[in-house]
């Protein structure tokens, strides 16, 4: 089911991530937001700001070459990359049923390689670069079940 | 993923636990009564650690005596297999791990002309790293320890990397051949070559690699304080990326060096990203997407992008930010030492940007061998022949931590 979408235009990696913190004030346990994009768009980006908003201290490097790392802030936060697995039978060996359907929030870059494995509930974002603007990224949401719905419709509602 | 204990078909068993060669070495066993190692009243001198490592790509074991003497270092690489993915796949790294345990194992000790009852001790990498694959090494180590009542300990992989200063380059080749490192001030040293010591603590040491970008203070064994870290992309990783983005091969740093080294850095300047004032914490994504858009622009005005000339530009970047803070770190601790270690510690324009500025500084900078830089289990059992000596064991509970952290320490206790 896909439900509400909308999309907007960041004009810096300092926006991206002060609209992933917003974002991240609205996640509850067993939200999960799918990140998808072409390399440097900007998930990483995106996510630490999500993870701020969860309350993560500290740095939240990029998860490219670990796949995995775990975090905690208010709630727990896992952040997956899928950057260097071939496909969902790779996120399979990690676990990943445990942290998708665990308590905590869970954050999926490259999350195009392992769409068969996302919860049916979820938030889709997809970044893209736009050209001769550097720094600029639009980023476009979509709801996919009810629970992505009312987020999202929270975040369009602090958003404009 | 199999947790069960692996069969050992190796040297069958023998009541001698250890070389009873009378070699002494006043250096090492100050402890009276005894070596730390192998207990009160046993003054052998020659202690063998059996290292192990699975943290990631490599299934690797090696033999190093008295924490300095590489007697065997053996590394099954995987990198051929993840190439024609383009990373590390982590199903296809356990299973492989699996395969490759045995025959390294064995390998490793055959090189060294030993058999399992000439180890003193076992040491396993115990983490950060992926579970599973952490895990094929660590059940192998627990089970091989506990088979011959060996001391097992594990380690921390950034620390093991430390340690390969430490390691005497047993088998260094034509006194280190066009490798701009030879021109990197090594004190005391035969064939400039001498490997740092425990009397050349506290140092500073940078660690650079694939998954990390980590500016470590060592005061002395065991006693390690992160000063910095990256905050996006490790360094390797921006290497990698960029590497990924400019149609070049796994894995993108050896790829980039060897492009530089015929290019023109100024012809493409690319951002360094130096955070606030005295901080000493890393970014490297800034880069990764100013490459990106460089590649971008080119293609949008149908021209080819001069491959050498921006990897040149890359490595520089990135080289300059690595130099600049570790020298701010070593400056501001009042050290004199700079380690470097890693994966990316084998970059050529690394090792020569950090020679030179040691000339400049007067600060001594020690770096492994390129060999060494990567990852192996001579670092690992040499990490693990200094935290046995200290008194270090595993728990019998050992278990593989994916996100260990320097300084932590879980799952060992201390021996007096």
């Amino acid at each position: 089911m896909i439900g509400l979408a909308f999309s907007l235009e960041s004009p810096s990696p300092e926006r991206t991530q002060d609209l992933g913190r917003r974002l991240g004030s609205l996640l509850g346990p067993g939200d999960l937001v799918a990140l998808v994009g072409p390399l440097g768009a900007g998930k990483t980006c995106l996510a630490q700001g999500v993870l701020s908003g969860l309350g993560v201290a500290g740095p939240a490097p990029s998860p490219s070459f670990v796949l995995i790392r775990e975090h905690r802030g208010r709630l727990p936060a896992y952040h997956f990359d899928a950057f260097r697995l071939e496909g969902p039978q790779d996120l399979q060996d990690l676990g990943y049923e445990e942290y998708f359907y665990g308590p905590g929030v869970v954050l999926v870059e490259w999350a195009d390689r392992v769409a068969e494995l996302l919860p049916p509930d979820h938030l889709w974002v997809e970044l893209e670069l736009l050209p001769e603007r550097e720094r600029a990224r639009r980023v476009t949401f979509s709801a996919r079940g009810p629970r992505s719905q009312r987020i999202l419709e929270e975040l369009k509602r602090i958003c404009w | 993923m199999t947790r069960s204990r692996p069969s050992l078909p190796l040297a069958p068993p023998s009541p001698r636990l250890i070389q009873w060669v009378w070699r002494p070495d006043p250096r090492l066993w100050r402890v009276p009564g005894g070596s730390p190692i192998l207990g009160r009243g046993v003054t052998a001198t020659a202690v063998r650690i059996l290292g192990i490592e699975t943290s990631c790509d490599e299934t690797a074991a090696a033999v190093v005596e008295d924490g300095r003497r590489i007697l065997s270092d053996v590394v099954a690489s995987q990198t051929d297999l993840h190439a024609r993915y383009g990373g590390v796949v982590p199903e296809l790294a356990s299973r492989r791990h699996l395969e490759c345990i045995l025959p390294v194992v064995q390998e490793a000790l055959s090189r060294a002309g030993l058999g399992l009852a000439g180890l003193d001790g076992v040491a396993v990498t115990y983490g950060p790293g992926l579970v599973g694959a952490l895990l094929v090494g660590v059940s192998f180590a627990k089970g091989l320890a506990e088979a011959r009542g060996l001391p097992l300990v594990g380690v921390n992989h950034l620390e093991a990397h430390i340690y390969a200063n430490f390691l005497e380059d047993a088998r260094a080749e034509g006194g280190g051949s066009a490798d701009a490192g030879a021109a990197v001030p090594r004190p005391g040293g035969r064939d400039g070559g001498a490997c740092f010591s425990s009397d050349a603590w506290p140092c500073v040491a940078l660690v650079v690699s694939g998954g990390h970008a980590d500016l470590v203070y060592v005061e002395g064994h065991g006693r390690l304080e992160l000063l910095g870290r990256t905050r996006d992309d490790a360094a390797g990783e921006a290497f990698d990326k960029s590497a990924r983005a400019m149609g070049l091969g796994y894995p993108g740093g050896p790829e980039v060096d060897r492009l530089a080294a015929r290019g023109d850095a100024s012809q493409v300047p690319l951002p360094r990203a130096f955070l606030e004032e005295g901080s000493l914490d890393f970014s490297f994504s800034g880069l990764k997407t100013a490459v990106l858009v460089y590649l971008d622009r080119c293609r949008r005005r149908g021209r080819e992008p001069p491959l050498a000339d921006l990897c040149a530009g890359l490595q520089q970047a990135v080289v300059d930010v690595l130099v600049e803070k570790a020298f701010a770190a070593a400056r501001a601790r009042r050290v004199r030492r700079i380690l470097l270690a890693g994966g990316v510690a084998a970059n050529r324009g690394l090792r020569a940007a950090f020679g030179q500025r040691a000339r400049r500084e007067g600060v001594e900078v020690f770096i492994p061998p390129a060999r060494l830089c990567t990852d192996n289990a001579a670092m690992v059992a040499c990490a693990g022949y200094y935290r046995l000596e200290r008194g270090v064991r595993a728990e019998a509970s050992l278990d593989a931590v994916a996100d260990l952290g320097l300084g932590s320490d879980p799952y060992h206790r201390l021996e007096g």
